[in-house]
Formats: structure tokens, sequence, C-alpha cells
């Protein structure tokens, strides 16, 4: 302890203080603020590199699965319309079978009321003249037969029986 | 005997405490790393503040004596 | 291939260095010519381990038996009983034993073992009493530009020089280049390795900057130590001491009122230790921590040197019973492997001056647990109060 208590200098141990003191003030100022700084700095651009870069293949995985689901819709829709066109195709077919048959129906129904009624017009028609006919023929039986009466009727009576055949 | 050998033999006494102490630190801390291989870096450095201090308190017997 | 080359490379400089070292170790300031005897090497190596006041590199006799001395004079600046004197160190012409007395503003000086001395008034020489201390003589304060003061100066203008160059590079790229990048790990070695694990993530910002000063310091100037330049600053107890006592004072200043706490009114223990608590703890806190940091960085430095130097004195003490090739071999192959183990030794001392400064600094910074749940309560009871009134 003697030893050591001589060895020590309060010269130097003062020098050494003021120093040290002058060389951790400058190079706290020119060397440790700028290199800690720089430093940090620098750390954090890597972190925020890496951050971003992370970020960005987030956002990327984003977009594929919009892209994917994008697509997935597009090809739905496409499905959908196909259908629906499909759909609205056999619609218009059976459309236009059903109003066809309905307007051949008419037509057919219309086409058979025409027929029964000139049908009917020409049965009036051929009734009338018949009975025309039938009214000359008298006349010219009454003609010549008038003075046989009774030959007279039986005629009459012969042909109306015909005619009501007819 | 004169006062310069007692100084020696208090010396060569605190060698041998040194010597132990310090076995015993880097033994356990040996033992330690085998244990856990992956925890080698934080064992070594407690090993050597352990050491240190050790190291400090041989030293400053050992001054106290010269 | 490149490793090898470059582990060659460094084997090639280590050798260099400690041969270099051997040499010059014996020669520095010495005054007494050829070392050769066990008495003379002990005496040498002590005289090494003190601070000198000039720098010398190395000395000769030559054929004439003169002494000759190669080296620079530094200033002698000493605050003696009538105020300041300064002188060159030349004065002194090498003598370490108080034989050359210099006279300057009517007062005597003279240098005793490294230590100068001022004479009585009408003392001519210095008398020695039997255990050659000077009695008629008393120690001034010695404010000299010394070979450490020298050596804290040219390493600390390095350090500038370096770090201040790596700041600069950082302006101008992201990644600095040559001998930045040597520097760059180490800066972020000491901040990702030291301080922030000892200290915590909240605080250690502020200390990062007086842990790097003093750990580069303290590692430079070991290795300037195991150069031929025969630096011994490290080894110097006022400069050990005086960065001890700025590690105390920083987490002395920078404590926490809980850190206080538990250094004088420890909770969690009966009342009555408490006292002996303060007491150890205190103790520990203001005696034990800088002189363990101090002493340990000291007594690492100098046995170094001791053992280092003694290993060189190989060569001279067992000239006789190895031979001459013998002893130069043996002190060679011995010498270069402490040096090799000595390398290790300048890096680690400063690693753990500089972490146990982190730990102490720590310590002195932490936050516990129970002060967390303090703050959690109040804050609870503030959000309580907020939401009555809304």
């Amino acid at each position: 302890m003697e030893t050591l208590l001589n060895d020590f200098s309060p010269g130097l141990f003062v020098v050494s203080t003021i120093l040290m003191l002058a060389l951790i003030a400058l190079m706290v100022k020119f060397a440790w603020k700028p290199i800690l700084a720089s430093l940090s700095e620098r750390e954090e651009g890597i972190q925020g590199a890496l951050d971003a870069a992370e970020k960005a293949k987030r956002e990327m995985a984003n977009l594929q699965a919009d892209n994917q689901r994008l697509l997935q819709e597009a090809r739905l829709e496409r499905e959908t319309m196909l259908k629906e066109a499909r759909e609205l195709k056999s619609k218009m077919i059976a459309d236009a079978e059903a109003e066809a048959k309905t307007q051949a129906n008419k037509m057919i129904a219309q086409a058979q009321e025409a027929i029964t009624s000139e049908k009917k017009a020409a049965m009036a028609e051929l009734k009338s003249h018949v009975a025309g006919l039938s009214i000359e023929i008298a006349e010219k039986v009454v003609r010549n037969e008038l003075s046989n009466k009774d030959k007279q009727l039986e005629l009459v009576e012969s042909m109306l029986g015909e005619a009501t055949l007819n | 005997m004169e006062p310069v050998t007692y100084n020696l033999i208090g010396a060569g006494l605190i060698v041998i405490g040194a010597g132990i102490g310090l076995g015993q630190i880097g033994g356990k801390a040996m033992e330690g790393i085998a244990r856990q291989p992956e925890a080698a870096g934080k064992i070594q450095t407690a090993m050597i503040i352990v050491a240190a201090l050790l190291e400090g308190l041989a030293f400053g017997a050992l001054f106290l004596g010269k | 291939m490149k490793i090898v080359q470059q582990s060659f490379k460094f084997l090639a400089l280590a050798v260099l260095m400690f041969f270099s070292s051997s040499i010059s170790a014996f020669n520095v300031g010495g005054d007494g010519g050829q070392v050769s005897g066990k008495q003379e090497v002990e005496e040498y190596i002590v005289h090494h381990l003190k601070d000198s006041h000039d720098f010398n590199l190395f000395s000769y006799t030559d054929d004439s038996g003169e002494r000759k001395h190669f080296g620079v004079a530094l200033p002698v600046i000493l605050w003696s009983s009538e105020g300041l004197v300064t002188f060159m160190s030349s004065e002194f012409h090498h003598d370490d034993n108080g034989q050359v007395v210099v006279e300057k503003d009517g007062l005597k000086f003279t240098k005793i073992h490294s230590k100068i001395y001022e004479l009585e008034k009408g003392a001519a020489a210095v008398s020695f009493d039997a255990d050659h201390h000077a009695t008629n003589a008393s120690k001034v304060l010695d404010f000299s530009i010394t070979k450490s003061v020298v050596g804290i100066l040219l390493i600390g203008l390095l350090m500038l020089f370096w770090f201040s160059r790596l700041a600069k590079q950082y302006k101008k790229k992201q990644i600095p280049t040559g001998f930045g990048r040597i520097l760059e790990p180490l800066v972020l070695y000491v901040r990702d390795e030291i301080a922030r694990p000892n200290i915590g993530e909240k605080h250690y910002r502020k200390f990062t900057g007086y842990l790097l000063t003093v750990f580069f310091f303290i590692w430079i100037l070991n290795l300037a130590g195991l150069t031929p330049l025969g630096f011994n600053v490290t080894g110097q107890l006022a400069v050990t001491a005086c960065l001890a006592i700025f590690t105390l004072i920083i987490y002395t200043v920078s404590g926490n009122k809980d850190y206080w706490m538990h250094i004088l009114w420890m909770p969690g223990v009966p009342i009555f230790v408490k006292p002996i608590l303060a007491l150890i703890e205190l103790v520990g806190a203001f005696i034990i921590k800088p002189f363990s940091l101090l002493v340990r960085l000291f007594a690492n430095i100098s046995a170094g040197h001791i053992v280092l130097m003694s290993l060189i004195a190989i060569m001279f003490t067992l000239k006789e019973s190895l031979g001459v090739v013998g002893a130069t071999s043996l002190s060679f192959v011995l010498s270069f492997f402490l040096l090799l183990i000595e390398l290790l030794v300048a890096f680690l001392q400063a690693y753990i001056f500089t972490m146990l400064s982190a730990l102490f600094i720590g310590m002195a910074v932490a936050e516990h647990d129970h002060e967390h749940d303090h703050d959690n309560e109040i804050t609870s009871d503030v959000e309580d109060v907020r939401g009555d009134f809304i």
C-alpha cells in the first residue's frame, strides 16, 4: 500500500483528468454523436426498408387475391349470363311456339266458323233456289195439268216428299 | 522471518485462493456451456464479470500487502 | 487462403513488434549503462513501470565509454513552494538518483526515482537516510508533460482523427470504407454488447459516448504499452484512478431515487439490519467499486509489463548457464507467447473496465419492478377519476 501511494502522482492525476475530460467532450461532440446518429439512422433505414418490403409483399399477395377474386367473379358472371341467355332462348322459343299454336288454333276456329257459316248460307241459298225451282216446276206442272186436279195434287205431294228428303 | 517473507506468504495465499476461485468459475461456466450450448454467450459474459470481480479482489489484496 | 495469408502477416507483425520491443525495452531512460545482473534487471523493470520525464527511445554506450541517449526531452512543469516553475527535462541529464541539481528561480530541484523533489533552502545536494529516502528535500506537485501525458495526448489525437474521419464518412455514404470498416464493428460491439444490455434500452444512449471513449482509450493505450515506444499509461495509478473516478461520478450523479433508497434504506429487510446494510452499500458504492476498477486495470497492465520484461531479461540473466543462443531463444519463445497473451489481456481489460462501468451505471439507473406497479396504480386511479367525471 505504501509503495502504491508513493507511486501515485497527483500531478499526473490532475493532468490526465483534464485531458480525459477534454477527450471525452471532443469525442462525444465530433465522433460519437454523428457516428451513433448515422448508425441508428442506417439501422432505422434498414428496418424501414424491410418493413416496406414486407408491406409490399403483403400488398402483392392482396393484389393477387383480388385478381383471383375478380377473375372468379367474372367467370361466375359469364356463367350466369350464359345461363340467362340460354333460358331466354328457350323461353322465347316456347313463347313463339305457344303463340303460333294459339294463332293456328284461332285461324282453324275462324276457318271452321267461316265454313259453317258458308255452308249455312249455301244451304239457305240452295233451299231458296230449290223453293224457286219447285215453284217454277209447280207452275209448269200446274199449267200443263191444271185440268186434272187429282193428278195435280198427287204430283205436288210426291215432289214435296222428295224435297224434304233432300 | 523477515517481513518481506510474510508478504510473500500472504501473496501466495492470495494466489491460491484466487486460483481456486477462478477454477470454480471457469469449471462451472464450462459445465453450464456444455449443458446449454445456446446460452454460451451469456454464460461467458457473466463468467468474465465474476472473474473480473474476483481478480479485482485478489489484486486489491496483493497490492495492499505490497 | 486469404485468412492464412492475413494471419501470417499478423504473426510477422507481432514478431517484428516483439523483437523491436525486446531491443528497446531495456534501453528506455536507462542511467547505468548496460544491464546484466539480476539486481539491475529488477531496478530496470521498476524504473520502466514508473512515469518518466523524457521520451527516451533508446540509449547506448559508445566506444569511448560515453553514454548516449536518443529521444526527446519533455517540459517539466512544477508547482513549487514559490509558484510555477518550468524547464526542460534535459537539464537533469538523464540522472534519476538525485545527483544532478537543477537551479531555477532560486529554487533547487532534483529527480529521484522519477519523482521530482524540491531541495530545502541552503542545501546544495540531497542527503539520504538509511532507506534511501531524501532527508532534506520534499516532493512537489508535478504537472509535467511526462511520457504518460504524451501518450494520452498522442492516443487522444489519434482517436479524434480516426473517429471524426469515420463520422465524416457517414455523411457521404452509408457504409464506411478503409479503416472505418474496422472501427465500425468495434463501435457497434461496444454499443450493442456492453452499453445496451447492461444499462438498458431506455437510458443507454446518454452513456454510450463515455463508454466508447473509455473503451478505445484503454484498449489503444494498452496496445501502445506493448509497442517499442514503451508507454505504460494504463499502468499508472493516477490514470486508472482518474478513469475509475469518472465512472464513480457518473453513476453517483445519474443514480435515481430507487438506487439511493437501496443504498441508504434497503427495503424488505428488518429495520435493525438497515443501517448496517447502508454502511456496507455506501462503502461498496464509493470505495470498493472504483477501487476494484482502478486496481484491476493498473495491476493487470503492470503485471503484464513486469512478466514480459522479466522474460525478455532471461536473455541476460541465464546467459551464463544456457549460453547466448540458448538464453536468447528461450527468452524469445517465452516472451513471444506472453506477448500474444498480453494482446488478449489488452482487449480484455478494456472490455472489463467498460463492461463494469456500464454495469455500475446500469445498476444506478435501473427501474425496479415495484416502481412499475406503482405507476400502473396511479394511472389506473387517474383513469377511474376521469371515468367518474365523464
